[in-house]
């Protein structure tokens, strides 16, 4: 038998109790250990290779993965009137296809093929992109985000009026507060992602990229994450970079202002780019009303420690062992670990190890002066995280500790309003 | 129009949707019910967007669905879930799906797959929240024998049903996702259908196999039937959505008339040098001062444009009720626009001075044709450039199309034939490997053949050979089983005709015998046994039960006013005859017939005509040899 490879148009005759079936398709890939072909009908079916005879009846390239080039401008003709938008791409549902060695969906999109599935992108600006990365958002790493604010900034700074990045779901609240943190920007950076993939004709995944867009070219100077405000395709909320967090694994509007109100709206009600239109709800900051400034640097050694009752607190040691430089503390209510941790708690502070005191109620503020325990922690020395979310309050000690490791410095910098993430007063009927 | 199947050279299959009686759905664990559309709890609204295959092309069909820029509104139930919504992934594949999808595959003496693999087709009409539906081959390779020859079956399929499209306004279409994700296969057999009857009766013996598993869904639109027919000369055809199978030979028929006069249209536009002007003209002007409400209704927007050459085709009947403009129409009607010619103007409140307007706009002679729509320019033009493509097309061949069967037996355009580009991998399923031992021990336990069961009935119940071969075979079979277990004082032969012969009748009524339910036939058989009424009103409340499903039989029988009592009809017969001894004995023998009238004022539909008459006659014998 000769070897079959992936795209051969193979036949099979297999023996069967009622005489002999034949299976004529082209050879797919498959992790399964039987022969997976796809029949002119267009399905697919697996057979075992065992009392079956398999013939090669044509060999042609079909599956050739086109490698396609990275970066460029993607809009051949410049429509003068329309602002120059860069799409930087991480990789993530938004960008992703099926991938044929596992049968996954895995992110292989390039801008390209962001532009040529949204075309409509190429109405609302001059469109240039760069990929950055090609990987699932879980696979995101603190260094990645530094890299990401550079290529942003470098952008902006090449004369990009608007930043569209695309971006996994899964860890996108974390990246935003990042750039948040570590881009000062004059324009706007808009991350956004989908939460149904990109091969679906129902994925979010234009309606998304196209409120984004116009967001992209809007006065809004800020990191901000537009994504679907409900379940119907009818608008997109903006939400500031780092008050906000994915509340659902799966739904559209699994994206949530936490302790805040999204900054604003686009409505996209009539499926049509010339109709969309932005409401915004609160201030925010103007295009150009800051100078571009980067703060890449970060300390990556940061934790974030998710408390839970009679949680051992050698926990606590084990990460202080592992030479971490930084301790955020997911707590309890108003911000409460066991009696039992806080000697560890003060002995961290004590060794110059700043720890952030977060809520894993995730909706509220941190107090630690009503409770024995929580006055325990703040004789310690525990730096309360406000309102902050515990994944925005990690991003932002690792970029603070990059700053600077002055104790005193630290805390001031931890309770300061940076990027929109304490908002200082809370208010009933947050949860938007 | 008699049919010569052989010259024209027909071609048909069928494909089979039968939904399976599972307790969940194929990709979750909601039910399988279908529930009031006032219960719906909330709404959401979509768009669906043409995306590419794992190949890297888009489907025709997707694309062409997606020109329409359609607001799909859903409606969900207690009963439903984030998976129809599209907004969480799939569970895994329903094995008691597959497993029933197994039995109806070896049935069907077919030939398993060794490893099912979940496809996603693409459907962007809305019908499926994703934009695709789920589908798995299962099976190829199978037979069934009929009388006209062997039908092989192709393939089945087990696949998601749709969601149900329940309005459409305008732009907007309105879908309820109670049945979306009810499990289906889907039954191809090869193209080896030659006539039409052969057509229905394929039909027929597939749904036959498919109930005698016990183990799918019964009522009004739990199987529907898709038709492929060509013919030579012609063109593959797929008509789609037939739900009863009275109509598959109709339907048939008129395809076949169908493509026979477009070949004739298409000579005799060759013939008459007919053309296409794709000038499109801005006609609202003329209508300034229209009375007519289909245009004011659309902002007095008139576009057109001109076929010359093609007076009196648009008005050709081409299938019963539908003339080549119907064919047209549907192609406007695509765009949520109607459509008027020429060959059927004035009407529609348009005056013969509009009508010559716009002729004269085009410089149109008598030979010509004028096509208008009214819309706004964009929708309009959009709509007029779908029609000429058309047209053009018809000067060429007879395209190959998905129609929508009609109540009629005719169809009506509903999409281009999709291709194999609309399928690539549902990824978020993983394959399921079918166990050798599962399917031997599914092979074990198949119901059993008609033979088999003919002679059980023949020594259980009695019956002579013709009625055990009819009920065998008969889709009511198990049906009968359970009304003779249940009442066992019951005749078998009374219970054999109603199931076979007078559910016929009906149907040869035109009575929408498809509508009753097991339970139907459960209760009046019940009634029956309890002697309720007189087995002569059985039709009667049949008929009844199908205008009102709801009513419960005792109900129908006092509705009707049936009289159970046979000796209180003979004594209002022998009432009535006694006072007629002297008109008995004027007219003799012949005063039967007077008397029935008078008799049947008083009985019609309460008991059978037949048996009046015998009872009538009688008595009146009894006067007359009384003297």
């Amino acid at each position: 038998m000769m070897e079959i490879r992936e795209g051969d148009r193979i036949r099979i005759k297999k023996e069967t109790d009622s005489g002999v079936v034949v299976y004529e398709g082209i050879v797919m890939p498959t992790a399964s250990r039987n022969i997976v072909i796809k029949l002119d009908s267009g399905y697919n079916i697996g057979i075992r290779p065992g009392n079956a005879e398999v013939e090669v009846i044509d060999r042609e390239e079909v599956l050739t993965d086109e490698k396609k080039e990275r970066g460029g401008v993607l809009n051949k003709t410049r429509k003068e009137d329309l602002p120059i938008l860069a799409i930087l791409s991480t990789g993530g549902t938004i960008a992703s296809k099926v991938d044929y060695r596992t049968g996954a969906v895995s992110p292989q999109f390039s801008t390209e093929d962001i532009l040529e599935a949204i075309p409509e992108l190429g109405e609302i600006g001059n469109i240039r992109g760069k990929v950055i990365y090609s990987i699932l958002s879980e696979n995101m790493r603190a260094e990645y985000w530094s890299k990401l604010a550079a290529e942003v900034y470098n952008e902006i700074k090449n004369g990009a009026e608007g930043i569209i990045v695309t971006h996994g779901t899964d860890t996108m609240g974390y990246t935003a507060a990042a750039l948040s943190f570590m881009v000062q920007t004059p324009v706007p950076v808009v991350l956004v992602g989908s939460q149904r993939s990109a091969d679906r004709p129902s994925s979010d995944a234009a309606m998304n990229a196209i409120c984004a867009a116009k967001v992209a070219c809007s006065d809004l100077a800020e990191v901000v994450v537009v994504m679907h405000g409900s379940t119907s395709d009818e608008f997109c909320f903006i939400h500031r970079g780092t008050k906000v967090r994915k509340m659902h694994t799966s739904a559209r509007d699994a994206f949530q202002p936490i302790n805040d109100i999204p900054i604003g709206k686009v409505y996209y009600d009539t499926n049509d780019i010339e109709k969309i239109r932005l409401e915004f709800f609160s201030a925010y900051m103007k295009r150009g009303e800051k100078e571009l400034e980067l703060r890449a640097k970060l300390e990556e050694k940061c934790c974030l420690i998710k408390f839970y009752p009679g949680a051992d607190p050698a926990i606590l040691e084990l990460f202080i062992a592992q030479g971490y430089k930084g301790i955020v503390l997911e707590g309890t209510g108003l911000g409460h670990v066991s009696a039992e941790w806080i000697p560890g708690v003060a002995s961290a502070i004590k060794r110059g190890i700043p720890v952030v005191m977060t809520s894993q109620c995730i909706y509220g503020t941190i107090c630690d002066r009503v409770y024995d325990t929580g006055r325990d922690l703040l004789h310690a020395g525990i730096i309360e995280g406000e309102d902050m979310l515990p994944e925005t309050a990690l991003v932002k000690l690792m970029c603070v500790l990059g700053q600077t490791t002055d104790m005193e410095e630290v805390r001031r910098l931890m309770h300061e309003n940076i990027a929109g993430e304490i908002k200082g007063r809370s208010m009933k009927g947050c949860i938007f | 129009m008699e049919i010569d199947y052989h010259k024209i050279g027909l071609k048909a299959g069928l494909e089979i949707h039968q939904q399976l009686d599972t307790g969940t759905k194929l990709f979750c664990k909601c039910p399988t019910t279908l529930i009031d559309k006032k219960e719906s709890r909330f709404s959401f609204n979509r768009y669906l967007r043409a995306s590419k295959s794992e190949m890297g092309e888009v489907d025709e069909a997707a694309r062409e669905e997606e020109k329409y820029s359609r607001t799909f509104i859903y409606k969900g139930y207690d009963s439903t879930c984030l998976v129809e919504n599209d907004e969480e992934p799939p569970r895994e594949l329903n094995r008691e799906a597959i497993d029933i999808s197994l039995e109806v595959a070896l049935l069907l003496n077919m030939n398993p797959g060794d490893e099912i693999h979940t496809m996603r087709k693409i459907v962007i009409d809305g019908s499926n929240t994703c934009g695709f539906q789920r589908t798995a081959l299962l099976a190829t390779d199978g037979r069934i024998e009929t009388e006209e020859g062997l039908v092989r079956v192709d393939s089945l399929c087990l696949e998601e049903d749709a969601a149900q499209k329940i309005e459409t306004e305008g732009n907007a279409v309105g879908y309820s996702l109670d049945r979306l994700g009810i499990p289906l296969v889907e039954i191809g057999t090869a193209p080896d259908i030659r006539t039409a009857e052969q057509a229905r009766k394929v039909a027929e013996q597939l749904g036959m196999i498919l109930r005698s598993t016990g183990k799918v869904k019964r009522g009004l639109g739990t199987i529907r039937q898709d038709i492929n027919v060509s013919i030579e000369g012609g063109a593959r055809v797929e008509i789609k959505g037939v739900q009863n199978l009275r109509l598959i030979g109709e339907i048939v028929k008129n395809e076949i008339v169908r493509q026979l006069k477009l070949i004739e249209l298409k000579d005799a536009l060759n013939k008459r040098a007919a053309r296409v002007e794709h000038r499109i003209e801005d006609l609202s002007k003329i209508f300034d001062a229209t009375s007519s409400r289909v245009i004011k209704k659309a902002g007095g927007n008139v576009f057109g444009v001109c076929l010359r050459g093609f007076s009196g085709i648009l008005g050709t009947e081409i299938q019963p009720g539908r003339r080549f403009g119907s064919e047209l129409a549907d192609f406007a009607t695509k765009y949520g626009v109607g459509l008027m010619h020429t060959d059927e103007l004035p009407a529609y409140g348009i005056t013969e001075e509009e009508v010559e307007r716009m002729k004269r706009t085009f410089d149109a002679t008598e030979d010509d044709a004028v096509v208008v729509v009214a819309a706004e320019r964009e929708r309009a033009e959009e709509a007029l450039k779908a029609v000429l493509r058309r047209v053009e097309g018809a000067m060429r061949a007879i395209p190959e199309e998905t129609r929508r069967a009609l109540p009629n037996g005719s169809s009506a355009y509903m999409r281009p034939l999709p291709g194999a580009a609309r399928m690539y991998p549902e990824t978020d399923v993983p394959p399921v490997e079918i166990d050798e031992e599962r399917l031997k021990e599914i092979n074990s336990k198949l119901p059993e053949t008609f033979e088999h069961r003919k002679t059980r009935y023949k020594e259980k119940f009695g019956l002579n050979d013709e009625l055990a071969d009819k009920i065998s075979r008969n889709v009511n079979f198990s049906l009968f089983e359970r009304v003779m277990d249940s009442y066992e004082n019951l005749p078998a032969t009374l219970v054999v005709r109603t199931l076979t012969d007078t559910l016929a009748e009906l149907m040869q009524e035109g009575i929408e015998v498809e509508k009753l339910e097991d339970r139907h036939f459960v209760d009046t058989f019940e009634q029956l046994a309890s002697n309720a009424f007189a087995k002569e009103a059985i039709p009667a409340i049949l008929k009844f039960l199908v205008n009102q499903p709801e009513t419960s039989v005792d109900k129908a029988i006092e509705e009707i006013g049936l009289i159970a009592d046979m000796e209180a009809v003979e004594k209002l017969i022998a009432d009535i005859v006694n006072s007629k001894t002297d008109f008995i004995h004027a007219k003799g023998a012949r005063a039967v017939g007077p008397l029935m009238g008078v008799v049947m004022k008083e009985l019609r539909g309460k008991v059978d005509g037949k048996v009046i008459s015998k009872i009538l006659e009688e008595k009146v014998k009894e006067v007359l040899e009384d003297g």
